[in-house]
């Protein structure tokens, strides 16, 4: 356990520093190289000159990429000259509110497709099986922002009972204060978790049914239910807390296209409002911090797994 | 993570075995019937096949048989409710929806196929590199993998998207750069396994040279495999390009997408203006719907096929 912990630090460090060189290639692409895309298309060729000299843009790229590590490492993500404020403080206010949006949606999917994907196992083929895994095939083919849209349409205009706007404010307080307002983003983005979910769900539980363990703690004359919750839950739900790692690229794009239907103001609004007006610091800055946040959270869901499911060996 | 990749490794490998153990006393011919009979018995599959047709037809001949203005915009017959002149009522721009959905479906399909096939490519060349060569730089090329998938895919295809200008080539290859990965960690899992078996190193042994041995041994093997992942992969860009299209960055106007329509749409949802929000979506929905149905057919195929040897 020992070893494999180190080496899953020491390789979620090579990632990392993966991460930071993809980043650091794709500022070379920038039209007009990094100072232009920092100062703005007004800047003057002296200013170009002396931030290419500041921030070490005329010596060579190796050591340019040492020196942006440096910078990265010692908190200094950027400028975004558009909103005129760091990169870091931008991340720090806004973050937090994609995680709840995040976090919120990984709860609700959790709750219903964990029983769920037990139910269809215990009842495999049957038509509430099949009805689940069509709604879950629907789920998956549905792009995340008409799914939105249909909510709006559904259950904010034909049948007005729910805001089509996420909540607006400032801070993590503001937006709680509004739940009514929460409901559709939040409902949003559960179904794209949803549809991997109860998938994965389902076929873990089917595994798990027809073990040995099963049949002899009903044999012992355990009630049904109680086999259920006791015995399979905790042996089946492995590979979701794995899957909750391995999904959160895939949840976070979800997560920019549902704040961008509900106006969100989120993490994922801001850079997809800094997409559309090429503030490139921002983005990169962005890039870098989530991308670092996932391997840390795949590094997470996978120590978890190992200390929850003992029979899982690394070696 | 890693659990969850040695559990599905394990699987192909003993597949994998079961193949190459009694591959050569199978005739191919009855080994393609046996094929062709599971995905025909596969319901699902034809329906998916069939969808794909209709979807194609409707995009690339439709065009040829209802003709549309889809370049230059008129504003005196913008967002008209359906009629007989615009089965699908027209946009906000004048543009006949109908015509409309078909143009966008060409370039959805062209970036979803394209991409597909791109990723497949280089995800094959760089998994079967990473799994034959093995040590150091098999360790070294999967870490490249995961820093890739550590990183949004929505967000890398924003920033490249801002980066590079929109052409349906640049999508394509926006696209195959961000699901490349699942292709190559499968064909890596695989090589990395087959390498080893006794007749690839009798092949080595009698001096056949790497590249063949790759092409003759190792990606004959995980044919199946690739097969089923660029369908699944065609579904996937199809969303990607859609997401990215909504958000603005998608095939600048008047070139469009589904994702795009849909973008457009939105501006119109307080107006009662559903032709220009159900089409679309419906149009990516049965497309994706389409492949994966393919996609999980083809892998019952391929599954049944070994399974039979």
């Amino acid at each position: 356990m020992a070893g494999y912990v180190v080496r899953r630090l020491v390789q979620s460090v090579v990632v990392v520093i993966g991460v930071t060189l993809i980043v650091f290639v794709l500022i070379h692409f920038l039209p007009g190289g990094p100072a232009r895309a920092t100062l703005g298309p007004r800047a003057t060729r002296a200013e170009i000159l002396s931030f290419n000299v500041a921030n070490g843009y005329n010596r060579p790229i190796p050591i340019q990429y040492v020196l942006y590590l440096k910078r990265l490492v010692s908190g200094n993500l950027g400028f975004s000259y558009h909103y005129n404020e760091s990169v870091a403080a931008l991340l720090a206010s806004n973050v937090p509110k994609t995680a709840l949006l995040v976090g919120l949606a990984y709860g609700v999917s959790l709750i219903i497709s964990i029983p769920l994907g037990i139910f269809q196992a215990v009842r495999r083929n049957s038509v509430g099986d099949y009805a689940v895994t069509a709604f879950a095939f629907v789920g998956y083919a549905m792009p995340t922002f008409w799914a939105g849209m249909l909510l709006i349409l559904g259950f904010a205009i034909y049948w007005p009972v729910l805001p089509s706007e996420a909540p607006q404010g400032a801070t993590i307080g503001a937006i709680l204060s509004q739940p009514n307002a929460l409901i559709l983003p939040v409902a949003t983005l559960a179904l794209v978790n949803f549809a991997m979910f109860s998938r994965f769900m389902r076929s873990s539980a089917i595994e798990n049914l027809v073990q040995d363990y099963i049949r002899t703690a009903r044999a012992k004359g355990i009630k049904s239910h109680w086999v259920l919750f006791r015995h399979l839950l905790p042996n089946s739900i492995g590979p979701i807390i794995s899957l909750i790692g391995l999904s959160l690229p895939v949840v976070l794009s979800g997560a920019v296209v549902t704040e961008a239907v509900f106006n969100f103001p989120g993490m994922g609004l801001l850079f997809w409002n800094a997409a559309l007006k090429q503030d490139y610091p921002l983005m990169m800055g962005f890039t870098v911090v989530i991308s670092v946040a996932t391997v840390a959270g795949s590094l997470v869901a996978d120590l978890l797994y190992a200390i929850i499911d003992p029979r899982v060996r690394y070696d | 993570m890693t659990a969850l990749r040695a559990d599905s490794g394990d699987a192909t490998v003993a597949v994998a075995s079961r193949e190459s153990e009694g591959g050569e006393l199978q005739a191919p011919t009855s080994s393609l019937k046996m094929f062709l009979s599971v995905f025909g018995e596969n319901r699902l599959a034809v329906v998916g096949l069939v969808i794909l047709a209709l979807i194609l037809g409707f995009c690339f001949i439709g065009p040829l048989v209802y003709h549309t203005n889809q370049v230059q915009t008129d504003f005196n017959s913008s967002t008209l409710p359906p009629s007989a002149a615009h089965p699908l009522g027209t946009d906000d721009a004048g543009y006949d929806v109908l015509g409309r959905l078909m143009v966008a479906g060409q370039v959805s399909l062209e970036v979803g196929l394209g991409g597909a096939l791109l990723s497949s490519l280089f995800g094959v060349i760089w998994g079967a590199i990473s799994g034959y060569v093995g040590g150091w730089l098999d360790a070294l090329m999967m870490r490249v993998v995961d820093a890739f998938y550590a990183i949004p895919p929505l967000l890398l295809m924003l920033l490249m998207a801002t980066i590079f200008s929109r052409t349906t080539l640049v999508f394509i290859v926006v696209v195959a750069i961000v699901s490349w990965l699942p292709t190559a960690r499968l064909v890596r899992g695989e090589s990395l396994a087959i390498r080893v078996r006794e007749y690839v190193e009798a092949a080595r042994s009698m001096g056949v040279r790497h590249v063949r041995i790759v092409q003759r041994h190792i990606l004959r093997n995980v044919i199946g495999t690739i097969v089923v992942q660029t369908t699944l992969q065609v579904a996937n860009a199809i969303l990607l390009l859609a997401a990215l299209s909504y958000l603005g960055l998608g095939p600048p106007p008047p070139s469009t997408s589904w994702g795009a329509m849909l973008n457009n749409g939105l501006n119109y949802i307080y107006d009662g203006y559903w032709w220009l929000i159900y089409p679309a979506g419906i149009a990516i929905v049965l497309t994706v719907i389409a492949f994966s149905f393919v996609g999980d057919a083809l892998r019952d195929a391929f599954d049944a096929r070994l399974q039979r040897h």
